[in-house]
């Protein structure tokens, strides 16, 4: 193809991609430079007949003019990063310098925000990923075995999980472990504690939200895996048989390497997808037991008052950050290959 | 392969068929269970007593009379007006896709023809766009969208879903245009048709499969947005999803969580009917990416 031709084909494309997706990076990095303007404060000296008072206040109208003078806000050069909420180098330095031991050094770092948002994310990922996979891969190898009259109905509703809206999706699960909903209130009478709440603590909330996520991953994995077991090499199989290969050993060393290659494909999409999970933390209400990235800089913009934009930049730029790094091994990878397949 | 040899041995097959059986029902019973209790009062879904009642209904039956009440749709669809939030569910999603094929066909199929190593280049690009999370371009878009005085309006939503949709749409397209043999636009070309022209009479019309496959997934990707509606509309432009997370905030005081209820079986049913009728493509779709490359 022409480079000419190979322009205009592709540019409604790249035009939509560069004007909201590299652009808005670009932004994201400025805005993080900045921070919101302080009120303007005023100073009013009030006389009355029993003498002066001074009282000062905020002036709204000079703050408004402010921020419509510089909306961005005020310079703040790298500020943001290293403060509390985000990187808190400070804060980390005084909890190492200063301290009663590991789990002491852990629980007072998971306080601060950015740590707890990374911790809970990071432990989604890379909990949710592998479990859906198994779990993918056992509905797979069981639905294969089905006879083929149900087959159809049973793809049908184990698609169910993964095409429903997340956000609807978390709030059906989250009725039902309501205590007053069926699941709540079946575990409260299993174990006798009628204050047995799977909202109430961190760990359990973790649980809930981890248990979620395999439920709504498992079907992506299940579909991809039930695909390729469709195309092991029947022969091999056969021939495996006549070696005396025993069930698990078929599995084992025909089906499981047939099929690796998507294995890591799905591995791929899952972590990208788990590495912003959002929706079920708003749909489960779960802020104040875990957040994540994602749902970090969801408070920031939809803060009641004021909303911060600078702190939403700079934990979306760390984010970022975080993305670049978890695509690294692919990306070398599919290097790799392109350069080979070139020479 | 003989039957006989590829038959389990029972106990296998016993516990492959109960796993089976418990995942069919994971996977679908917090359905039936919310579309059901949809039709029950609140003090009978959320029951204090038991979780019996949510099937029974004894306080439904007390109150109305009958087994099942309408209540909790009346007050979401027309009390709040969630119809309104369905039209503009509808718009945005229709126009999401229509815009993300024109312009992924076009891409995709310049990036499968041309072979240089620039279009290489802007397949990864894409892949890197592709794991960007929403949110952090929507914190990147609120005060440019604020400056211009494009916030809160539904075009300003659809380009900016069209946009993060490109990359999957690209990648998706891209892979189903190399399994169209290159013979059949030469062909067209030689026979005195322009690129462009062999494009749309030649190449699309056998392509039509791929691109209702990529089409389905565009729409699912805008129905089931939360990050992006919730950020960049305003009130009254609100779709489905956002509408319901703005109930679940107002109606914990008012008492009114069957509204929620009901708004959230309605926003279910769709994607039903859709999984119904294209279970064959949405999966032929899955697989195309991990079978292909």
């Amino acid at each position: 193809m022409k480079h000419r031709t190979f322009f205009w084909f592709i540019l409604p494309s790249a035009l939509a991609m560069l004007l909201f997706i590299a652009l808005p990076v670009v932004s994201v990095a400025i805005q993080s430079l900045y921070i919101e303007h302080s009120k303007v404060m005023v100073t009013v000296e009030s006389c009355g007949p029993f003498g002066c008072t001074k009282d000062t206040h905020v002036d709204a109208e000079k703050t408004l003019e402010l921020q419509r003078a510089e909306p961005l806000g005020r310079f703040n050069g790298l500020g943001t990063y290293f403060n509390r909420s985000h990187l808190a180098v400070a804060e980390i330095g005084t909890i190492l310098a200063n301290n009663t031991g590991l789990s002491d050094v852990a629980g007072r770092i998971y306080a601060l925000p950015l740590y707890r948002a990374l911790a809970f994310t990071l432990a989604y990922c890379f909990l949710v990923t592998p479990l859906a996979m198994l779990l993918g891969f056992l509905i797979a190898l069981g639905v294969n075995g089905l006879p083929h009259l149900i087959k159809g109905p049973a793809i049908f509703i184990s698609l169910l999980p993964m095409i429903i809206t997340p956000l609807v999706g978390s709030l059906i699960i989250y009725w039902m472990i309501d205590s007053n909903g069926i699941i709540g209130a079946n575990l409260q009478a299993l174990f006798h504690d009628p204050n047995l709440y799977l909202k109430a603590s961190p760990v359990l909330t973790w649980v809930v939200l981890i248990l979620y996520g395999i439920w709504t991953n498992a079907p992506f994995s299940f579909v991809v895996f039930y695909a390729g077991l469709q195309m092991v090499p029947q022969d091999t199989l056969e021939s495996a048989m006549v070696d005396g290969a025993s069930r698990w050993e078929r599995i084992r060393f025909v089906v499981i390497p047939s099929i690796a290659p998507l294995a890591t494909f799905v591995a791929l999409v899952q972590l990208m997808d788990n590495f912003r999970v959002f929706e079920p933390i708003v749909g489960f209400n779960a802020e104040a037991n875990a957040s994540s990235l994602s749902s970090a800089i969801f408070e920031d913009l939809h803060g009641q008052n004021a909303q911060l934009f600078g702190s939403a930049a700079a934990t979306s730029v760390l984010t970022i950050i975080g993305v670049v790094i978890l695509l690294t091994p692919v990306l070398i990878r599919t290097w790799r290959e392109f350069s080979r397949k070139a020479v | 392969m003989s039957a006989a040899t590829r038959k389990k041995p029972l106990p296998l097959a016993v516990i492959s068929g109960v796993f089976i059986v418990a995942w069919l029902i994971a996977a679908a019973f917090p359905f039936f269970w919310t579309v059901w209790g949809s039709f029950k009062v609140e003090a009978d879904f959320f029951s204090r007593l038991t979780w019996w009642n949510a099937i029974t209904g004894p306080v439904t039956q007390q109150q109305i009379g009958g087994s099942f009440i309408g209540a909790g749709y009346y007050g979401a669809w027309v009390t709040n007006s969630f119809w309104r939030s369905v039209i503009n569910t509808a718009i945005v999603s229709v126009f999401v896709v229509i815009i993300s094929l024109t312009f992924g066909t076009l891409g995709g199929y310049a990036l499968a023809r041309s072979g240089q190593r620039y279009s290489f280049w802007i397949l990864i690009v894409a892949l890197v766009f592709r794991a960007m999370p929403h949110i952090t371009l929507v914190s990147g878009y609120l005060l440019p969208f604020f400056q211009l005085n494009i916030w809160g309006h539904l075009p300003t939503a659809i380009i900016v879903l069209v946009a993060i949709n490109q990359p999957f749409t690209l990648w998706m397209l891209h892979s189903f245009f190399l399994g169209i043999p290159k013979d059949l636009d030469e062909s067209a070309m030689v026979d005195g048709c322009t690129r462009f022209e062999a494009f749309r009479r030649v190449v699309i019309p056998v392509m039509w499969p791929g691109v209702i496959t990529t089409g389905l997934f565009s729409f699912l990707l805008a129905y089931n947005d939360f990050a992006v509606t919730a950020m960049l509309l305003n009130q009254d432009n609100q779709t489905m999803v956002p509408k319901i997370q703005s109930f679940m905030s107002s109606i914990y005081q008012s008492g009114n969580v069957m509204y929620a209820v009901a708004a959230v079986v309605s926003a279910t049913v769709p994607l039903f009917i859709l999984v119904l009728f294209f279970q064959r493509q949405i999966v032929s779709g899955l697989t195309a990416g991990a079978v292909k490359g």
